[in-house]
């Protein structure tokens, strides 16, 4: 969904706090975040840092997924914007506040659901009984949540702001008229009750007048035509009342039989054409990022996993997370019933670059995955996995993971990988981030080594932050600036995997065999496979 | 009646799942390509050429029905086009008669059915004319059974016969029906009529204000009109089955026609789009699988690059004898391309296919299967070489004797000792049950094993590089060597500065 403004002018009312916006703390900021962006989910690092799921999850069965997915995807631009956030957030975890706000923005999504149907009704009197459901439930919607927002604790300038606002327009001339018309209407239809009686092509249209129960004789005229065991070709059509032409003639004659009522609904609507506040409708949209990254977060935290307000600096010397853990995986394991492996890591003093060895499927990839996702999550002003967090701004993440061959690109694979990576690396300033994940994959050993440390010592002259995953164990003790960790496994059970990426030198291990014994492929495994 | 153009005394099975593992080697071999060219636009004929192309023959002599028909067909394309726009024509013709009528009543079964009749009865004269004007220009078993079938089964008489009964149907249709709606419009008190007025007489009389407003459902309402239709005619319900029933088989007659001549006009647009290109093509030589494995080539290309590329080298190959083919050498030399194109030929091969290449002789197989290097695994939960060893386990379930797989750069998702361990596994294993193997590597360490072995069952390929570090893409036989190219690229494109020294560049294509 487009971001929809609300139809025609609001109207007007009396006293206006100021409020600007649940998602930025100045007008400024929240001008340039206006601006139309590329495609995000096409970018590299999204991709590879599985961030599209992610956002894909949170924004994806969302009203205003559009604006939840953009600022899912955008840093929020400044320390002061990601702290705005943060505010919001923390007072959002008050589980009755969060409650309240859901429901008053499922009453909003249903107020613009009506009024978004009401283009398609041909019928003027459907159109104008929808138009006043619509009302009534916008009402119910600002009061309730005005007296939610009084009633809980609440501490942010995000969300104290629009307390302001919304409690002066709940007290406004204009709302007061709004509810007391649209309680009128509803009354006056409540009593309206009319009868049609339909012969041949012929439909009659009346006022009821207290006729017996018709539905016996239906049932018995129906009979008649219930002669043997033929098949029933009967069309089944559209209940009654409906959308029908049919349905809309009566509509239009059962006006013409009440005509005080329905002339005072269609003043009603022509009077309050605009009922939408034009604040209230923007607050409920940027309302939307939090309830949705809340609600994504919500069952991982029900599973034990911990969620945190990281402490982010630009260019941060010092960085760490504790009881971290790869959000995209954890979404897909909770669920299923899986335990998540928690990791954790830590860069101070010299300490840039983490480099990853050890046995494979041993959750190097995750842990670097997990290093990237933090840092872009963190600058988006969300809490992110961990226990406690001190991550660093930066201007771009960089990520290099394998490709797929392409027939289009004749000149190779490996040229390919090299070309790419040369890119990143000129791209990449002191402020950067970059993950790279096991390259070189298609070539030698020592081709392997010669590459790796060539990448390694652009990234360290660069002096930015970054994880580099290999199997390439001399990687890993090449600088002062190089932190080795490795993937552990579990003593006597190669096949097993614990999933936890520890600070310990490289080591050599591998368990390639044991993986080919798991999933049945040895020599030995596979000759009785293909003879049996 | 039936089609048989694809085997000789058997209907193809287009409703037939698509043999396991179809699905990779539709993405290793860049199947998309080939079916593109053959489908010239058509999502059905790229249906028709995948189900074709993926199922394949294990009969040398059903290979040759086939490549006999091909050469018909190649000889005369606009006969084979012809018959194809006929067939549908006919099923389009059909659906538009269809469309008409979307309810389920007799009355619209049986006014579809014979409308489809009488459009599909023109489209099968159309059909017993071509035979009657080019049965004798075809040579292949196929077409000379197919097109004298349609002379002696679709006789005159016969025709005189169906326009009868056509008429006869046509003569039920045409009763007209009123209704009363109830308040939830379901229908009462159906009433049966032979004219249309019920337009009630007494409207727009009243002046003063009314207690009561009416209106009337118009006559060509089509919501009311059906609720009515199928009660009153009942009684034709069982002619409008079987007048359907026929209609029905008639036009699966066209739909096998359609698909199974689809077969012939994908490859005919194949064909065209090979030779503009300037492009080999032959039909090669199916052998039987014997103890002796068989494989020589001359000149073969890959298919697909073929269609893409504007420049592409051909491999002569002679493998005869090999049970398994190691390519190694220097990286953007041509090996996958190599691999591809044997892979492909083989499929082209067991369809029926020419294959891109001036000779091609080559063992059939039971089934090819591909195992190459892919993507990080999307689902993260496993490593890259636990789903590389997942994809070979689940290939493993549906391998067995008499078959063909082709390996890229498999099992590198380790480091090289441990990734050549692995690969002499499975590969021993294979062999030792009548597979033959194509693989793709550079892990020098598993290529110069079985160099070491000295079998004269292995052939070694190399993608050389020439003395100024350019490629040929042009395979040669040769041992292993202990290095790769990775720091000449890495000097090439000039490092990290990318600063490109002087120099010819390889030729490239993006």
């Amino acid at each position: 969904m487009r971001d929809q403004t609300p139809p025609v002018l609001a109207e007007p009312t009396q006293a206006n706090p100021e409020f600007t916006s649940l998602l930025w703390p100045t007008l400024t900021t929240s001008v340039r975040a206006g601006e139309p962006q590329d495609d995000p989910s096409a970018e590299v690092f999204v991709r590879d840092l599985n961030v599209s799921q992610i956002v894909e999850a949170v924004a994806s069965e969302r009203e205003e997924s559009d604006l939840i997915a953009r600022l899912l995807y955008h840093q929020a631009g400044d320390v002061q914007t990601v702290e705005y956030r943060h505010e919001v957030f923390r007072d959002l975890e008050d589980a009755a506040l969060f409650e309240a706000a859901g429901q008053f923005s499922e009453r909003m999504r249903q107020v613009r659901l009506h009024l978004a149907q009401l283009t398609k009704m041909s019928s003027r009197q459907q159109r104008e009984g929808w138009f006043l459901d619509a009302a009534a439930i916008y009402c119910d919607a600002v009061r309730a949540f005005t007296k939610d927002l009084t009633a809980r604790p609440i501490a942010s300038t995000g969300l104290l702001s629009f307390r302001g606002y919304l409690t002066a327009y709940l007290n406004s001339d204009g709302f007061t008229v709004l509810a007391t018309d649209t309680a009128s209407r509803k009354a006056d239809l409540a009593q309206v009750m009319y009868q049609v009686r339909i012969r041949g092509p012929r439909v009659d249209v009346s006022r009821y007048e207290g006729e017996p129960d018709y539905s016996a004789e239906i049932e018995k005229t129906f009979e008649r035509f219930q002669q043997g065991a033929a098949k029933d070709y009967r069309v089944q059509y559209r209940t009654w009342p409906g959308m029908t032409h049919v349905g809309a003639q009566i509509a239009e004659l059962v006006a013409r039989l009440f005509p005080a009522e329905f002339s005072a609904l269609a003043s009603y609507h022509r009077q309050h054409a605009a009922f939408c506040d034009p604040v209230i409708s923007q607050f409920n949209r940027e309302l939307q990022f939090y309830l949705a990254y809340l609600d994504y977060i919500r069952p991982l935290r029900s599973a034990g996993l911990r969620f945190c307000y990281p402490e982010v600096t630009p260019a941060a010397r010092e960085v760490f997370a504790r009881d971290t853990f790869d959000l995209a995986l954890a979404a897909k394991l909770v669920p299923a019933g899986q335990t998540v492996v928690t990791n954790e890591f830590r860069l101070a003093g010299p300490e840039r670059v983490i480099v990853v060895t050890g046995p494979n499927q041993g959750g190097k990839t995750t842990f670097a995955r997990t290093f990237g996702q933090l840092h872009h999550l963190a600058s988006t002003g969300c809490p992110v996995p961990g226990s406690a967090a001190r991550l660093s701004g930066y201007d771009q993440i960089f990520t290099h993971f394998e490709r797929e061959e392409d027939i289009a690109n004749l000149t190779g694979k490996l040229e390919d990988d090299l070309i790419r990576i040369q890119k990143a690396l000129l791209a990449a300033t002191p402020q950067s981030i970059v993950i790279m994940n096991e390259i070189f994959t298609s070539t030698t050993l020592s081709d392997a080594r010669f590459l790796g440390e060539k990448v390694l010592a652009k990234v360290i002259e660069l002096d930015l932050l970054c994880v580099y995953v290999t199997f390439v164990d001399e990687l890993a003790s090449q600088d002062p600036s190089v932190v080795s960790m490795a993937s552990t496994i579990v003593p006597g059970n190669p096949a097993e995997r614990t999933y936890k990426v520890v600070r310990k030198p490289a080591d050599g291990l591998a368990y390639a065999l044991a993986i080919a014994d798991k999933n049945r492929v040895t020599y030995k495994q596979l000759k009785d496979r293909l003879t049996s | 009646m039936k089609a048989h153009l694809l085997f000789a005394e058997a209907d193809f099975n287009f409703g037939a799942d698509l043999p396991p593992h179809s699905a990779d080697l539709i993405q290793d071999l860049e199947l998309r390509t080939l079916l593109d060219a053959m489908a010239a636009g058509d999502e059905f004929l790229f249906d028709v050429s995948a189900r074709v192309l993926l199922a394949s023959l294990t009969d040398p002599d059903d290979i040759r029905f086939r490549q006999d028909i091909l050469a018909d067909s190649i000889a005369e394309p606009q006969v084979i086009r012809e018959m194809y726009r006929v067939a549908t024509a006919a099923l389009q013709d059909k659906r538009k008669v269809w469309g008409f009528f979307s309810s389920q009543q007799p009355t619209s079964v049986l006014s579809a059915a014979v409308g489809q009749l009488e459009v599909l009865i023109v489209r099968l004269r159309e059909l017993r004319q071509i035979a009657d004007e080019h049965a004798a220009k075809f040579a292949s078993e196929g077409l000379t059974t197919l097109l004298h079938t349609l002379q002696l089964e679709l006789d005159d008489e016969y025709f005189e016969t169906l326009s009868h009964h056509l008429r006869q149907l046509r003569f039920r249709n045409g009763e007209l029906l009123s209704a009363q709606l109830d308040r939830d419009n379901s229908g009462i008190n159906y009433v049966l009529r032979s004219g249309s007025s019920r337009r009630g007489w007494k409207e727009r009389v009243g002046i003063e204000p009314r207690s009561v407003y009416s209106f009337s459902i118009h006559p060509r309402d089509e919501a009311g009109a059906h609720a009515l239709q199928d009660i009153s005619n009942r009684g034709i319900n069982l002619v409008a089955n079987a007048t359907a029933q026929s209609a029905d088989h008639v036009s699966s007659y066209f739909t096998m026609l359609r698909a199974e001549l689809g077969f012939y006009v994908s490859c005919l647009n194949l064909h065209d789009q090979l030779t503009a290109r300037d492009q080999p093509t032959t039909f090669p030589y199916p052998a039987p699988w014997g103890s002796q494995p068989e494989f020589s080539c001359t000149d073969l290309r890959d298919a697909s690059l073929a269609l893409r590329a504007d420049r592409v080298v051909g491999n002569d190959v002679d493998a005869d004898g090999k049970k398994l083919v190691i390519i190694t050498g220097a990286n953007s030399g041509g090996k996958s391309t190599f691999l591809r194109s044997a892979g492909l030929a083989q499929l082209m091969l067991q369809c029926g296919m020419f294959v891109t290449a001036s000779a091609l002789r080559a063992s059939v197989c039971r089934q090819v299967f591909t195992h190459f290097i892919r993507e990080e695994d999307a689902e993260m939960i496993s490593g890259r070489l636990d789903e590389e060893l997942k994809r070979m386990s689940a290939i493993a379930d549906d391998l067995g004797p008499q078959c063909l797989i082709l390996f890229n750069e498999s099992f590198a998702a380790t480091n090289e000792r441990e990734g050549s361990e692995i690969g002499r596994q499975v590969v021993s294993a294979l062999l030792e049950a009548d597979i033959r193997v194509y693989f793709v590597t550079h892990q020098f360490d598993f290529a110069d094993s079985f160099h070491r072995q000295q079998l004269g069952s292995t052939l070694f390929l190399r993608a050389p590089r020439q003395a100024d570090g350019q490629r040929t893409f042009k395979l040669v036989v040769a041992e292993p060597l202990p290095t790769s190219y990775g720091r000449d690229i890495y000097e090439r494109i000039g490092g990290w500065l990318g600063e490109q020294p002087a120099g010819p560049t390889p030729p490239q294509r993006r």
